[in-house]
C-alpha cells in the first residue's frame, strides 16, 4: 500500500513539477527574448509579467474550438494528444534527485528505475512524430502537410544520430538504467576532472545536443514550423487549447531533453569534487540533490532559449545533409573510438 | 557631338525619325510604330549611342492633351474651323508609348516614342531585346489597352483579370464604379 | 479526402503541388503574392502576382495639383518616404527649370541619407527574420526608430514625411541637429556591428545566403535591375556617382559592389551602404554649417505651379535603386501624366528567374533580399 502511495505521489508530483517548469519556460522564453533583443518582453501581468503564462492559459482554454470543415476530424483531434502524451510520459525514467529516506524507507527520486530506461526514452520520444504528422495531415492544409513532412523527415533522421550518440554512453557505463548512470558519475576522472559524461564523451555530447535540438524542433532546426516559409507548419490550422497542447508539449519536451542531458552528461545531481551526500542528512540531501539537478536542467533550458534567439534557421536540405552526412558518420566514429578505448583499458 | 545629332545620324538615313523634341535637356525621339524593333536594335548596337538599358515603358493617353493643344489654334483661326479641327482625323493618334532608354557608359538618357492610334492598338514588344519590358508592357496593356505583339504573357498586371475597363485612360471617370457605369471597352 | 489538397511529392514524376504564398502570409512584406509550383520542397515555378496594393497613384497624380501630389509620393516606398518626395520634387523642378538653393540641397541630402539608412535597416532586419534570425531585427529597428524620431522632429511625421517643397525645403534644420546626430551615429554603427557579428560570419547564415538566387550582371541589366541588387551583381552603378544630383559630386564616398549577385552580396552591399551614408551625412552637415544662416531655402516659385508644356524624366538613387518620375505637362495646374518608375518593380519581375530551381526557403530569402515594397510596386 505504501509503495503504491509513494508511486502515485511521485507520478503526480513530477508531472505537476514538469508542467510548472514548462509554464515558467514560456515566460522565460519571452522575457529571455526581451533581454537578448533589447526590449522589455511581457511585463504587464503580475510582477515582471510572471502571470503572463496564466493569462495565456486562460485565453487558450476559453477560446472557441474550431475544426476546419475540410479537416479530417479524427486525425485533427488526436494529433495534439499524440504529441503531448509522449512528452509527458517520457520523463518517467529520468531521475530528478538521488534518494530520500522517510520513516526508514528509501525512496529513489525517480518515477521508475526501469533497467531499460534508456530505450524507453528513445521509443517514447519517437512517438511524438505521430502527433506532428497526423496533425499536419488531418488539417488538410498544404502548409500543415509540408510542416508535418519536414518534421517527420527531420525526426526520423536525427533519431538515428541520437540513438548512436547514446549508444556510446551505454558503452561507457555498461547499463541502460539512467539512475545507475547517474550514480556512476560521482568522483573524479583521470584524477582532476569530475567524473561526468561530458568528459568521457565530449564528441558524443555535442552530437547528442545537436540531435536533441533537432528532435525538439528548436531553432536552428525549427523547419516544421518555420513561420516565414510555411506560416506555422503543422499547427497552422490549430487554435484554442489544441494549439496550446502543441506549444506546451514542446516545452515539456525541452524539460525532458534537458533532464536527459544532465543525467547522462552533466553529473546528474553530483557537484564536482565534493560529495555533499556524505555531509548532509538523508532528507536534506534528497532535497539538495533535487535542487542541484534542476539548477543544471535550468541551465540547459536557458541554453535552448539563448540559441533560439541567436541563430538563423537551416534549410531543409541542409538539415538533412547535416544529419546524414555529418552527425551519423561522426556518431559511428564516436562509437568506434569509445569501443576501442574500452577494449584497450578494461 | 551632342546626342541629338548622333541620334539623327543613326536613325535619319533610314527615315526612322518622325519628330524630335528637347525639353529641359531631355531628348525625345518619335519613331514610326511599325519599326520600333529596328529602331531599338539600332539605338542599342550603334557604336557611339549604345543605349543598352531599358529603364521603363509606359503609355500616355493624349485625349485631353490634343484638345487643349488645339484650342488656342482655334482662336487664331477666328472660329471658323472649330468642328473641323476637333474631328478625329485631324488629331494626332490618341495614345503614345514612351520608352526610356539609358546608356550605361555615358549616362545619357533618351526617350523614344511611338504614336498608337485608337483603331490600331498593337505595338511590337521589346521583350525579345530587353526582358525589363515584361511588366511595364503588361501594365501599359492593363492601363491603356495597348497590346504588345510578341509579349509572352500579356495579361493584366495590377487590375484583376476580368476588369472591364482601362483605368488610366483620360475618359475613365474619377468617381463611382466607372467601369460599371458606362465604360466597357470591347476591342 | 480532398484530392486537390493531397500532397503529391513525386520526384520528377510531374506530380506537383501548387502552394499559394500570400497575399496575407508572415513572409510576404505587405501584400505580395507568389504562386509556387513545388515538387516536395523544391520549386518548379514561382509566379508573383501583384496589384493587391494598387491605389491608382498615377491617376491620382493627373487630377491633383503639383503641390498636392507630394503627400501621395510618401505612400510609394513607405519605408523611406523622403527620397520619393525629393525625386518627385526634382522632376517638377526640372520641368520648371528651377535652380534649388544649395542649402536646401544639403538638407535634402542629409534627410535622404538618413532615410537610406532606415530603409536598409528594415531590409536587413527583415531578411534576418525571414531566415529565422530574429534578434538583429530588433537591434536595427530600435535605431530606425531613432532615425524616425529625427524625421518626426523635423517634419512632424514619422513615415509619411511629405518632406520638402517644390523649389527647396520648407524649414531649416533645427539647431540641435548636430547633437542628435552625434548621439545617433554611434548607436547606428553599434547596431550594424552587432548585426554583422550575429550574421555575417555565421555558418548557418552563410549557408543560407551564399549562392542563393545568384544573378549574373548581364541578366541583371537585361531585366532592368538598379540599386543594391544590381551592385550586388558586380555592376558599379549608382546615380549619386553617375548622374550626380543634389551636390552628390562634392561628397567622398564609396560605391560597394558584390560579385555573385546572391542574397549574401545584397546583404553586404546594404550593410556597407549604411556606413557610406553616415559618411555622406557628416560631409553634408559640414558643408551645411559653412553656409550663412540666412541663406535661402527656396527658389522663387509661384503659388500656383503651372510649368510650361513638356515632358521630363528625372531619377535619383533611392535606397532600392533608380526611382524616376516622368512628368508630362500641358501647361495647366495639374500634371498631364505622371509615370513613376519604381525600382523594385523592375527587380521583382525577374523573380521567377531568380528563384528557379531553388527551395521554398530560398524563395523567402530571395524575396526579402530584394526589398520589394508593395507600396511602390503597385502604386
Amino acid at each position: 500500500m505504501d509503495d503504491w502511495l509513494v508511486a502515485i505521489i511521485k507520478v503526480v508530483g513530477i508531472w505537476v513539477w514538469v508542467l510548472l517548469i514548462a509554464v515558467v519556460m514560456t515566460w522565460v522564453e519571452r522575457r529571455g527574448a526581451g533581454l537578448i533583443q533589447d526590449r522589455p518582453g511581457p511585463n504587464r501581468a503580475g510582477p515582471w509579467g510572471l502571470f503572463q503564462p496564466l493569462a495565456d492559459g486562460i485565453k487558450l482554454f476559453t477560446k472557441e474550438e474550431i475544426i476546419p470543415t475540410k479537416a479530417q476530424k479524427f486525425l485533427y483531434i488526436i494529433g495534439p494528444a499524440l504529441f503531448s502524451l509522449p512528452a509527458f510520459s517520457a520523463y518517467a525514467v529520468v531521475p530528478f534527485g538521488d534518494k530520500i529516506i522517510l520513516g526508514g524507507k528509501e525512496i529513489i527520486l525517480q518515477v521508475s528505475d526501469v533497467n531499460i530506461g534508456f530505450l524507453y526514452i528513445l521509443a517514447i520520444g519517437s512517438m511524438a512524430v505521430y502527433g506532428v504528422i497526423l496533425g499536419g495531415w488531418g488539417s488538410t492544409n498544404k502548409y500543415s502537410i509540408l510542416g508535418g513532412l519536414r518534421s517527420t523527415a527531420q525526426m526520423v533522421s536525427y533519431e538515428v544520430a541520437l540513438g548512436l550518440a547514446l549508444l556510446a554512453v551505454v558503452f561507457v557505463y555498461g547499463t541502460f538504467s539512467l539512475r545507475d548512470m547517474s550514480l556512476a558519475q560521482q568522483g573524479t576522472f583521470l584524477g582532476f576532472l569530475p567524473n561526468w559524461g561530458i568528459f568521457k564523451q565530449p564528441l558524443g555530447f555535442i552530437l547528442f545536443i545537436v540531435a536533441a535540438y533537432a528532435e525538439a524542433n528548436r531553432v536552428p532546426f525549427d523547419l516544421p514550423e518555420a513561420e516565414s516559409e510555411i506560416v506555422s507548419g503543422y499547427h497552422t490550422e490549430y487554435g484554442s487549447m489544441r494549439l496550446g497542447l502543441y506549444l506546451f508539449g514542446e516545452y515539456v519536451n525541452l524539460v525532458t531533453i534537458s533532464g536527459v542531458i544532465v543525467a547522462l552528461y552533466f553529473g546528474s545531481w553530483h557537484l564536482p569534487y565534493i560529495d555533499l551526500g556524505a555531509y548532509l542528512g538523508p532528507i536534506s540531501w534528497g532535497i539538495v540533490s533535487f535542487c542541484i539537478f534542476f539548477l543544471k536542467v535550468s541551465f540547459f533550458l536557458w541554453l535552448f532559449v539563448w540559441v533560439r534567439w541567436t541563430l538563423p534557421r537551416f534549410r531543409y536540405d541542409q538539415v538533412m545533409g547535416l544529419g546524414w552526412r555529418g552527425l551519423i558518420p561522426l556518431a559511428l566514429f564516436n562509437i568506434f573510438i569509445t569501443a576501442l578505448f574500452i577494449q584497450l583499458t578494461v | 557631338m551632342d546626342l541629338k545629332k548622333r541620334v539623327e545620324q543613326c536613325l535619319g538615313p533610314e527615315n526612322l525619325v518622325v519628330a524630335m523634341a528637347e525639353c529641359q535637356g531631355d531628348l525625345s525621339v518619335e519613331v514610326p510604330k511599325s519599326s520600333i524593333l529596328d529602331v531599338m536594335h539600332l539605338l542599342r548596337d550603334t557604336p557611339g549611342l549604345g543605349f543598352n538599358f531599358l529603364s521603363d515603358v509606359f503609355g500616355v493617353d493624349n485625349l485631353d492633351f490634343n484638345k487643349s493643344k488645339k484650342k488656342p489654334k482655334e482662336k487664331t483661326e477666328e472660329g471658323e474651323g472649330v468642328e473641323e479641327i476637333t474631328t478625329k482625323e485631324s488629331l494626332p493618334p490618341r495614345f503614345e508609348v514612351v520608352y526610356l532608354l539609358l546608356c550605361l557608359e555615358r549616362n545619357e538618357r533618351l526617350q523614344v516614342k511611338v504614336r498608337v492610334a485608337e483603331d490600331d492598338m498593337e505595338v511590337d514588344s521589346l521583350y525579345s531585346i530587353w526582358k525589363a519590358a515584361d511588366w511595364p508592357e503588361r501594365e501599359a496593356f492593363d492601363m491603356y489597352g495597348i497590346r504588345f505583339k510578341g509579349h509572352p504573357n500579356l495579361k493584366r498586371l495590377l487590375m484583376w483579370d476580368d476588369f472591364p475597363a482601362y483605368p488610366l485612360r483620360k475618359d475613365y471617370p474619377l468617381e463611382g464604379q466607372g467601369e460599371e457605369r458606362h465604360l466597357i471597352y470591347d476591342d | 479526402m480532398n484530392q486537390n489538397l493531397t500532397p503529391q511529392t513525386g520526384h520528377g514524376t510531374g506530380d506537383y503541388v501548387t502552394v499559394n504564398i500570400g497575399p496575407s502570409h508572415p513572409a510576404m512584406h505587405g501584400t505580395l503574392r507568389v504562386i509556387a509550383l513545388t515538387d516536395g520542397e523544391s520549386l518548379i515555378k514561382a509566379e508573383p502576382e501583384i496589384g493587391y496594393l494598387h491605389r491608382g497613384v498615377e491617376k491620382l497624380g493627373e487630377n491633383l495639383s503639383y503641390h498636392q501630389f507630394i503627400p501621395i509620393t510618401d505612400r510609394l516606398n513607405y519605408c523611406s518616404a523622403i527620397p520619393n518626395n525629393v525625386s518627385y520634387e526634382m522632376a517638377v523642378e526640372k520641368l520648371m527649370g528651377l535652380e534649388v538653393p544649395e542649402k536646401a540641397q544639403l538638407i535634402r541630402v542629409i534627410m535622404m541619407e538618413l532615410a537610406r539608412i532606415a530603409d536598409h535597416q528594415v531590409c536587413v532586419g527583415i531578411l534576418g527574420v525571414d531566415l529565422g534570425a530574429f534578434t538583429p531585427f530588433f537591434y536595427l529597428i530600435i535605431q530606425r526608430e531613432e532615425i524616425y524620431e529625427i524625421f518626426e522632429w523635423f517634419n512632424g511625421a514619422r513615415l509619411t514625411n511629405t518632406f520638402g517643397r517644390i523649389g527647396g525645403v520648407d524649414a531649416d534644420l533645427p539647431d540641435d541637429f548636430e547633437e542628435r546626430w552625434n548621439e545617433l551615429k554611434p548607436n547606428v554603427r553599434k547596431a550594424n556591428e552587432e548585426t554583422e557579428k550575429l550574421l555575417t560570419h555565421n555558418r548557418i547564415w552563410m549557408d543560407r545566403t551564399i549562392g542563393v538566387s545568384a544573378f549574373s550582371a548581364e541578366d541583371a541589366l537585361n531585366w532592368g535591375f538598379t540599386g543594391p541588387c544590381l551592385r550586388a551583381c558586380g555592376v558599379k552603378r549608382d546615380l549619386r556617382k553617375d548622374e550626380p544630383y543634389c551636390m552628390y559630386d562634392k561628397f567622398d564616398f564609396e560605391v560597394p559592389v558584390g560579385k555573385n549577385g546572391d542574397v549574401f552580396d545584397r546583404y553586404i552591399v546594404r550593410m556597407i551602404e549604411m556606413e557610406q551614408s553616415i559618411k555622406i551625412i557628416d560631409q553634408a552637415y559640414k558643408l551645411y554649417k559653412e553656409m550663412p544662416a540666412d541663406a535661402p531655402l527656396m527658389a522663387r516659385v509661384p503659388k500656383v505651379i503651372k510649368p510650361p508644356a513638356g515632358e521630363v524624366y528625372s531619377a535619383l538613387e533611392s535606397p532600392n535603386g533608380e526611382l524616376g518620375f516622368f512628368i508630362k505637362s500641358d501647361g495647366s495646374a495639374n500634371p498631364y501624366r505622371i509615370r513613376i518608375r519604381p525600382p523594385c518593380y523592375m527587380i521583382y519581375q525577374a523573380f521567377p528567374e531568380l528563384v528557379k530551381g531553388e527551395l521554398i526557403a530560398d524563395l523567402v530569402a530571395c524575396l526579402s533580399s530584394l526589398n520589394v515594397i508593395a507600396g511602390e510596386l503597385d502604386r
